[in-house]
């Protein structure tokens, strides 16, 4: 077992057991604090898949942005936090009939895919492609993306536009 | 720095904390020298004298509060959440600790050569608004989630022209590793990016105005997003009794000073890496001239430090001599005014870089 090895396991762990707390408990606040370390959880194993410019995306976005914003939420919504969710278990056996099928795909594409193995090397930097590929191959859906973003910016602003009256 | 202790000890995980120890200590002597500072250039915009008694000038003021500090009870409140008010000081710390994995110190003490170095240093800052609202929403106090309201709010919206100057410098540059930024501003203060880059031509002077307010916009973004005056409502004594960390004492309130001093270094540190040739002397080195190899990684290291001191004496005085802004102002220089002129000074960068 390598020191690689060591890393990915208790990023594998904290994202795992981070996760099973965000689902299970009651408190609205504490799931959101355990997704943030989902999140970080999440961003270590890309670094250690050598996707760096990915894992600062990840916390950016997710930490930085989408968290934040959840938990703005929570807290400006009055009255939603004390209110105990409901985590207990309903409907268990769609939900297993569910669960299962899931489960059976994940591991079928898992034990079946051609997986493409190298020998393990030091991982270089992504960006320089990442950028490349952004404005070449795909520039048609990175420049969509950017106008959807602006539209959704621009809905956003006008909800929140005080009324003149 | 590393590749020394690596051959010293044999050991990559011993080599790496041994190298992490050196920003930690300078978070910690940040913390004693900056506090002691702020002491005394109040004292003396004031017209007082500051402390004064213990040790000659008052030296060992700060020395013995963190003495008091640890020694404190922990006095906690009975409604607290327990559980998220003992993490939120830590994650706060942690946030602002993690950003001095990428700064570069001298050119051979940096944490870790990532090629997203500034990328990743912006992303990474943004634990410390987690634990800002961690800490607000534990404390169980009105005033504490009010404080970490405006501060996430303040932080958040601050980190947009933060990232616009900093999207215009990587125009410039070509690169988001800090090294290589501070590389490109080698040998002469003229070479600094505020004087318009390395590159000597017509680019360099069209390009000086527009550095220099992109440096002013970086700067007041970067001052926002510290909590510091005049943009300090999180922590306004006279409305918020002091912000989201009312509830704490001794070292976990300690925690929160601590980190909010090393964050102060890490702005100062990345302002004069991206305008001011980062850990690069203005005057050339005396190892050169003299033929000494071993001192130059000294005198970068003495540079850093001289650039993020002054940028912290800077930030001192301006809290001491400014009022704070009230929470809409706040808001509208942000998004009226720094967010639209950072993103003119984008464009133009851009135009200007096409000629």
């Amino acid at each position: 077992m390598t020191l690689y090895d060591i890393l990915f396991y208790l990023f594998a762990v904290i994202t795992i057991a981070s996760a099973f707390v965000v689902v299970t408990t009651k408190n609205v606040i504490y799931s959101g604090f355990s997704l943030l370390l989902t999140f970080f959880g999440v961003a270590g194993i890309y670094v250690l898949l050598g996707a760096d410019f990915l894992a600062i995306v990840q916390i950016m976005v997710y930490v930085g942005g989408i968290l934040i914003l959840i938990l703005f939420g929570v807290m400006l919504t009055n009255k939603i936090t004390d209110v105990d969710i409901r985590t207990g278990t309903i409907h268990l056996l769609p939900a297993a009939v569910g669960v299962g099928i899931l489960f059976g795909a994940l591991i079928s594409v898992m034990v079946w895919t051609d997986w493409k193995s190298e020998p393990v090397e030091l991982p270089v930097t992504t960006t320089y492609t990442i950028g490349r590929e952004l404005l070449t191959n795909y520039v048609l859906i990175f420049v969509l993306l950017g106008l959807l973003l602006l539209v959704v910016l621009i809905g956003a602003a006008s909800i929140a536009r005080r009324d003149k009256e | 720095m590393y590749e020394y202790f690596y051959e010293l000890t044999g050991n990559t995980i011993l080599s790496t904390l041994i190298v992490a120890i050196f920003p930690l200590l300078n978070v910690l002597i940040v913390a004693l020298i900056g506090v002691y500072l702020e002491r005394k250039v109040s004292a003396r915009i004031q017209d007082r004298i500051g402390p004064n008694r213990t040790g000659p000038f008052g030296l060992f003021q700060t020395i013995a509060d963190f003495v008091k500090m640890l020694q404190k009870e922990d006095a906690t409140a009975k409604d607290i959440d327990s559980k998220l008010y003992n993490i939120a000081p830590v994650l706060v710390f942690t946030g602002s600790f993690a950003v001095y994995a990428a700064i570069p110190f001298s050119s051979k003490l940096i944490g870790s050569e990532v090629e997203v170095g500034l990328f990743y240093v912006i992303a990474i800052s943004s634990l410390v608004v987690g634990g800002i609202l961690m800490a607000g929403w534990a404390s169980n106090n009105k005033y504490s989630l009010l404080g970490a309201m405006r501060s996430a709010a303040q932080i958040i919206s601050y980190e947009i022209p933060t990232a616009i100057i900093v999207l215009s410098i990587v125009m410039i540059t070509g690169t988001l590793s800090l090294d290589k930024i501070s590389n490109m501003q080698t040998a002469y203060f003229w070479n600094w990016n505020i004087l318009g880059g390395a590159e000597f031509g017509l680019t360099k002077f069209l390009l000086i105005p527009f550095m220099i307010v992109g440096f002013i916009i970086i700067f007041i973004s970067t001052l926002a997003e510290v909590n510091r005056t005049p943009f300090d409502i999180p922590e306004a004594e006279s409305e918020l009794v002091a912000g989201y960390f009312t509830e704490y004492c001794g070292m976990k309130w300690a925690m929160f000073m601590l980190s909010e001093y090393g964050n102060m270094f890490a702005v100062s540190a990345i302002v004069s890496i991206l305008f001011f040739g980062g850990y690069h002397s203005p005057i050339g080195y005396l190892g050169n001239s003299l033929g000494i190899e071993w001192l130059i990684p000294f005198e970068q290291a003495f540079w850093f430090l001289a650039k993020g001191w002054t940028f912290i004496l800077i930030q001192i005085w301006l809290r001491w001599t400014l009022p704070r802004l009230r929470v809409d102002q706040l808001m509208s220089l942000c998004w009226k005014y720094l967010i639209p002129y950072a993103f003119v000074n984008l464009i133009v960068i851009g135009i200007i870089l096409l000629l």
